[in-house]
């Protein structure tokens, strides 16, 4: 590293660099996204521990045996699964610069999205309904705190992913097109990840107990 | 000139690590271990193959990390090289963090509830 000494000033040396060299544009985004995802991550684990402590007071409410339907939950998992594989095909498209395959990855991945949303609420409508709501007892409302900030999260991601598809369509794969792709990619899987220890430990454990 | 070269050397890095480099059989052989890793818990809670519940709860949680791993993997491309370590550095913080809180939480609050009597009667009276 070079220290620069300033010539017009007194003759003391500056211990420091005068300048920073010039970076590429959005060269720290992927660092910078990671470390968002990682305090997100923070934000998941604080409502595993309340569901984990909560879990099992029901307040002689339904417990997640009256309450969970597997076959639902499987097809949920599936349908975010299959969008995180769209996804991956998405990137790999983008990487051959094919705008036109890529956009078409990126709408199934979205349909495949927006149906997990949909059976995600159809669910959480049927529970209410029955009288399920976050107001029964201390596991409701850790369990659609946990499984409802997932589903925001996904909503969100929905919300860019269309963004992006416009993007793409107006200015192609420019650089900055595919550095955003990059960190929806990452936010999508991310979502996965969480959505492992969802299935487990509310849906399957819950049954189980 | 040794300063040069080192300075070249911290630009390459900075340029070809923005981008993962993903493939489709490492994104097919993810995919296909993710379906087995799910499908698996999913089939062993549903039909009660396992004949203790607990060896069960075991076994899906030890399925579930497992699989998070995979994703780590071959879908988030994560590896101890990418921007030079720091996304593994704030990864293993981000565990520690995790794992202190989650058990931390669930031991505190575990002691608390076995030594609130009245709390402890009216649960055995369910």
């Amino acid at each position: 590293m070079t220290v620069a000494v300033n010539p017009t000033q007194t003759g003391e040396p500056l211990f420091y660099l005068a300048d920073e060299h010039p970076h590429p544009e959005g060269y720290s985004t992927s660092l910078g996204f990671w470390i968002y995802l990682m305090s997100d991550c923070l934000i998941f684990a604080m409502l595993f521990a309340a569901f984990g402590v909560l879990g099992a007071n029901y307040a002689a409410g339904p417990a997640p045996k009256d309450l969970f339907d597997l076959d639902l939950v499987a097809v949920n998992t599936s349908m975010l699964l299959l969008s995180s594989i769209t996804y991956g095909f998405a990137m790999l498209t983008m990487q051959q610069n094919k705008i036109g395959q890529t956009q078409m990855w990126l709408a199934i991945t979205g349909l495949f999205g927006a149906a997990f949303i949909g059976i995600e609420l159809t669910e959480f409508a049927h529970m209410i309904h029955e009288g399920a709501t976050p107001q029964r007892s201390a596991f409701l409302s850790a369990f659609f705190t946990l499984v409802g900030t997932h589903g925001l999260h996904v909503t969100c991601g929905l919300i860019w992913l269309v963004t992006l598809m416009v993007q793409v369509g107006k200015f192609g794969l420019i650089e900055a097109n595919r550095r955003r792709l990059m960190c929806l990619s990452m936010f999508w899987h991310f979502l996965d990840v969480v959505w492992i220890g969802v299935f487990t430990f509310v849906y399957l454990l819950g049954v189980l107990r | 000139m040794s300063t040069n070269t080192h300075a070249a050397h911290a630009h390459d890095h900075h340029h070809d690590d923005s981008h993962a480099h993903s493939t489709f059989s490492g994104y097919m052989l993810g995919f296909v271990l993710s379906v087995v890793l799910t499908a698996i818990p999913f089939w062993l809670v549903m039909s009660g193959a396992l004949p203790s519940k607990q060896i069960t709860a075991l076994v899906i949680m030890a399925f579930a990390v497992v699989q998070i791993v995979v994703h780590m993997i071959y879908f988030l491309h994560m590896n101890a090289k990418s921007e030079n370590g720091w996304t593994m550095m704030a990864l293993i913080f981000t565990i520690v963090m995790v794992v202190i809180g989650l058990s931390g939480s669930l031991w505190v609050m575990n002691h608390l509830n076995s030594n609130m009597m009245p709390i402890h009667q009216m649960s055995g009276m369910k």
